[in-house]
C-alpha cells in the first residue's frame, strides 16, 4: 500500500494548532467542537478518546472522540460544561485554540470482528456522543444495531437524527416523558431481552449509574455487555493509575485496559464513588473561575 | 590566601563544606529548595579539598564520565565558566544531576578524602557550576559538529531521551525528541518535587538543549499517533526509546480503590506536572488526609512523604517493611524527611486498608516484621510476625513500591522483543530486537536512577552514530531473555 506523506509534527502544514475550527451548540450547556489535530484525526478510531487542556493552568481532561475527518485533519468532541474546564471550553470560540491535544489514547476494540451480528447500543444523556461513531461501525460493518438513547428530557437529547441514520432501530426515552417513551433506557432494554436474547452483546455509554443498571439487567440473559468507562483520569497513558477500576478483583485502568471494557465483573460502586473524589475541590475551582470572570 | 594556603586548608579540612539550607521546621510548609546552593567562596572552599589525584577514580565512578578533577581545579581558580564548560562537555544536564544524582554511590563514592573522612562535594560543586552559569544569562554552546542531515527520533522526554538527544545534536545529527506529555523533563518533571528539583531548572537544560538543536515535539503518544514504521518513512534512521517506567504497581490489598488512596506517580504528577500545590493558579485538584501513610522505602516514597506535609497533613509516616539500613532511599532524602517530621514506620506492611463507611479511607491494617534469611536481592528477607497486627490510624494512603513497564508503545510496534516484565530486551549498546531502534533507561532496566537512565542515553547516542556512521556492522544483538 502507499501510504501518502503524512506530517511527522503536530505543528506541520503552516495551521494553527489545536485550533476550534468549527462550534454548534447542541443544547444549552452541550457543545460540539472540531478542533485541528490532523494527526490524531488520521489515526483516532471509535472508542478511542483524547486529552485536552485549555491552557497553562488547564486540567488535563480526557473525552471520547465523536467523529473524525482525517482530511480535514479535525476531530469532533462533544462535551457537557460540568465544571471548571469544560465550562472554559465551552466559552471558546471558532478561531481559538486549546494548548494541548492528545491523541489517540485507549485501545481500540473492535467489538464485532467484522461479522454481521445483531447488536443492542444503549446511551444515555453525552453518553450517546460516545456511542455514536460505534453504531456507525456497526452499521457500516453490516450489523443490526438496535439503539436505544434517553435524556432527561426532550431538550437536552442530543444527535438523534445521527443515531437514527446509523441504526437499524431507535428508541428514545425521556425521564419526564417528553419526547419518546416516559422512562428509562433499561426498560426498552428489557422489552428488547424479553423478547429475544439473540444478540451478539449490549454496549452501553452513559452515566456510571446508567451502565450499572444495564449491566445488572443484561447479566441474566447471557448477552455480553460492553460499556465505556471515563473516569478520572491525570495522563490518560497508564502512568498515575488515578482512572483505576476493580475487575474481577483485578486493577485496571480505564486508560489503557479500557476505555471500552466488559462490564460484567467491574465494581460499579466503587467507581462510582471514585468519580466523587473532587467535588469540593472542583466546586471551589469553579466559584474561583466564575468570580474571576465576573459571573 | 594564595593557592598554596588554599590547599592546605583543604587538605586539612575532613568534612565537606556544609550546605546552606532551609530550616526544616520553615521548608516542610512550602515548596522552595530545600538546599541553597553554595556560595562562591564555599565553592572554591570545597573545590580545594580536592587533591587532583593522579588516579581520578570519581571519573569511573561516574556514568556520564564528567572530567570531574578538571572542572574542580577550574572552581579552584574561580574560572567558574571553565568548570561549567568542562562538566558541559559530557553532561548537558549539569543543574539536575547536581541535585539530584545519588553522588555517594557514584563518584563521591570512590573519592579519596572519603577514606579518611568526607569525600569531596562533587555533586554540590556541579550544581554550584550551573547555577552560576545560569545566573549569568545565556549558557555557552559546546561545540556542535556540522549537520550531517541524518535524523534520529528519541521518543521520551525524560532524562535519557534528553541526554541522548543533547549528544546526538553536538554529533551533527537531526534530532527530534518525541514526549507524550505537554512538558519536559519526565521523572524530572512529573515525579521529583520542585522543592528537590525546581521545574525552572528542567526548563532551563531543555531550552539549553533546544538551542543545541534538538527538536522538541509535545503530546505526540508514538505508538498511537505515529509508529515506529511511520517515522522511518519519514526519513528517520535511527530511535533511542527512553519511554521510562511509567505504570504504577498496586499491592493488590482490599480497601486499594478507596478514595484516598493515591499512586506515588499520581500523587507527585498532580503535585509537580500539574501543579496541584498552587489551587490558586492550578486547576488540578488534590487531596491530602490530615494523617497520611507512603507506603514504601525508596527515594519516591520520601519525595510523597514531604509532598503529603507540604500539602498540609499533619502526621506522614513511611510504612516500609524492612529496617533502616535497608531503605533503598538516599541518605539524603532520608535525612531531610526524618528533619522535617515524617515519621518511620520500619519493619511494618499494610495488609488492609479500612473504609471509613464512606468509601474514603478509615485507617490501614498492618502487620509488623521481622528480618529472616536473605533473599534474591542479598537483603534479609522480612518475615511477618504472627499475631502482631495493628490498625494505623490514618485517613490518606499513597502506594510507593515502583512501576512497571508501561506497554503502551510496545504494543503499539510489534517485534520489539520483551522480556516477562514487559521491559525491552536491549544489548549493552541498547540495541533491540528491531533493526535502527534502541532503547535505554527505566523502560530495559526497571525503576533505576535518573543519571543511570542518563547513562544509558550517552551509551546510546555513542552507538547511534556507529551504526548510522555505518562502522557497527551487522545488527545482531544478543538480548537474553
Amino acid at each position: 500500500m502507499c501510504l501518502r506523506r503524512i506530517p511527522v509534527t503536530h505543528n506541520s502544514g503552516g495551521l494553527s494548532l489545536f485550533e476550534i475550527v468549527k462550534k454548534v451548540v447542541l443544547r444549552h450547556d452541550i457543545k460540539q467542537m472540531d478542533i485541528l489535530a490532523p494527526l490524531v484525526a488520521r489515526k483516532i478510531k471509535p472508542g478511542q478518546f483524547i486529552m485536552f487542556r485549555v491552557d497553562e493552568s488547564g486540567e488535563r481532561i480526557p473525552l471520547t472522540m465523536v467523529n473524525h475527518d482525517p482530511e480535514k485533519g479535525t476531530v469532533r468532541i462533544i462535551f457537557q460544561e460540568v465544571g471548571k474546564s469544560t465550562r472554559q471550553l465551552g466559552e471558546m470560540n471558532e478561531g481559538d485554540s486549546v494548548l494541548d491535544f492528545i491523541g489517540p489514547l485507549g485501545k481500540y476494540h473492535k467489538m464485532t470482528g467484522g461479522k454481521h451480528g445483531r447488536i443492542i447500543g444503549v446511551g444515555g444523556g453525552i453518553g450517546i456522543a460516545p456511542l455514536l461513531p460505534k453504531v456507525r461501525e456497526f452499521h457500516s460493518d453490516g450489523d443490526e444495531i438496535i439503539s436505544i438513547i434517553g435524556a432527561r428530557s426532550k431538550d437536552l437529547l442530543i444527535l438523534e437524527d445521527e443515531m437514527k441514520a446509523a441504526s437499524s432501530e431507535l428508541n428514545i426515552c425521556t425521564d419526564d416523558g417528553s419526547y419518546g417513551h416516559k422512562g428509562f433506557v433499561t426498560e426498552i432494554l428489557k422489552q428488547k431481552l424479553d423478547e429475544s436474547t439473540n444478540y451478539d452483546f449490549v454496549l452501553a455509554i452513559g452515566p456510571p449509574i446508567m451502565m450499572k443498571v444495564v449491566r445488572d439487567l443484561v447479566k441474566p440473559y447471557g448477552v455480553p455487555c460492553y460499556v465505556s468507562l471515563n473516569t478520572i483520569m491525570v495522563d490518560g497513558t497508564g502512568m498515575c493509575g488515578s482512572c483505576r477500576v476493580s475487575v474481577g478483583g483485578e486493577v485496571k485502568f480505564a486508560c489503557i485496559d479500557g476505555p471500552e471494557m466488559r462490564g460484567e465483573e467491574i465494581d460499579f460502586v466503587e467507581m462510582m464513588s471514585r468519580q466523587t473524589r473532587y467535588v469540593a475541590e472542583e466546586k471551589v475551582s469553579m466559584e474561583r473561575y466564575l468570580a474571576k470572570e465576573g459571573k | 590566601m594564595d593557592d598554596k594556603a588554599r590547599k592546605l586548608a583543604g587538605i586539612k579540612q575532613k568534612e565537606k563544606t556544609p550546605m546552606p539550607e532551609q530550616e526544616a521546621k520553615v521548608r516542610a510548609h512550602n515548596f522552595k529548595e530545600v538546599p541553597y546552593g553554595y556560595t562562591a567562596e564555599m565553592a572554591i572552599e570545597e573545590a580545594w579539598r580536592c587533591t587532583q589525584c593522579k588516579n581520578q577514580p570519581c571519573v569511573a565512578g561516574c556514568p556520564v564520565e564528567i572530567d570531574i578533577p578538571g572542572f574542580i581545579a577550574a572552581i579552584q581558580q574561580g574560572d567558574f565558566r571553565e568548570g561549567i564548560n568542562i562538566i558541559k562537555r559530557t553532561n548537558a544536564l549539569p543543574a539536575v544531576c547536581g541535585r539530584v544524582c545519588p553522588q555517594e554511590e557514584q563518584c563521591e563514592k570512590f573519592c579519596i578524602r572519603g577514606i579518611k573522612g568526607e569525600p569531596v562535594a562533587i555533586g554540590r560543586l556541579e550544581r554550584f557550576a550551573a547555577d552560576w552559569e545560569a545566573e549569568q544569562g545565556e549558557a555557552d554552546l559546546p561545540e556542535i559538529a556540522p549537520s550531517n542531515g541524518k535524523k534520529v527520533a528519541v521518543i521520551g522526554a525524560g532524562p535519557g531521551g534528553m541526554t541522548c538527544g543533547g549528544d546526538l545534536v553536538a554529533m551533527g545529527y537531526d534530532v527530534t525528541v518525541f514526549e507524550a506529555f505537554h512538558a519536559s523533563g519526565g521523572v524530572l518533571r512529573y515525579g521529583i518535587p520542585e522543592f528537590r528539583l525546581p521545574k525552572d531548572i528542567v526548563s532551563r537544560e531543555t531550552d539549553y538543549l533546544a538551542r543545541m538543536g534538538v527538536k522538541f515535539e509535545y503530546n505526540m503518544v508514538v505508538g498511537n499517533v505515529l509508529t515506529i514504521e511511520e517515522m522511518r518513512e519519514q526519513g528517520f534512521e535511527a530511535f533511542f526509546v527512553a519511554t521510562g517506567a511509567g505504570l504504577p504497581w498496586f499491592m493488590n490489598l482490599k480497601g486499594e480503590g478507596l478514595n484516598g488512596v493515591y499512586s506515588a506517580n499520581e500523587f507527585l504528577t498532580r503535585a509537580n506536572l500539574m501543579k496541584a500545590y498552587d489551587p490558586k493558579n492550578y486547576d488540578t485538584p488534590t487531596w491530602v488526609g490530615s494523617k497520611t501513610a507512603v507506603v514504601g522505602g525508596g527515594n519516591v516514597a520520601m519525595d510523597s512523604a514531604r509532598t503529603a506535609m507540604r500539602l498540609g497533613s499533619e502526621h506522614v509516616y513511611i510504612v516500609y517493611r524492612r529496617a533502616l539500613e535497608q531503605m533503598p532511599a538516599r541518605n539524603e532524602e532520608i535525612h531531610h524527611a526524618q528533619q522535617e517530621g515524617i515519621e518511620f514506620l520500619l519493619l511494618q506492611n499494610p495488609l488492609e486498608i479500612l473504609d471509613n463507611g464512606e468509601g474514603w479511607v478509615g485507617g490501614m491494617r498492618c502487620i509488623r516484621m521481622e528480618l529472616g534469611e536473605p533473599d534474591a536481592s542479598g537483603r534479609r528477607r522480612p518475615v511477618p510476625i504472627e499475631g502482631s497486627e495493628f490498625i494505623l490510624e490514618v485517613d490518606g494512603v499513597v502506594i510507593a513500591i515502583g512501576n512497571g513497564a508501561n506497554p503502551l508503545f510496545i504494543d503499539a510496534t510489534p517485534g520489539l522483543k520483551v522480556n516477562k516484565w514487559g521491559n525491552i530486551l536491549a544489548d549493552d549498546k541498547g540495541r533491540t530486537s528491531l533493526e535502527g531502534v534502541f532503547a535505554g533507561g527505566d523502560i530495559v532496566i526497571g525503576a533505576a536512577t535518573v543519571i543511570e537512565a542518563m547513562g544509558a542515553g550517552k551509551i546510546a547516542a555513542r552507538a547511534i552514530d556507529e551504526y548510522l556512521s555505518g562502522e557497527a556492522g551487522d545488527w545482531s544483538p544478543e538480548l537474553g531473555e
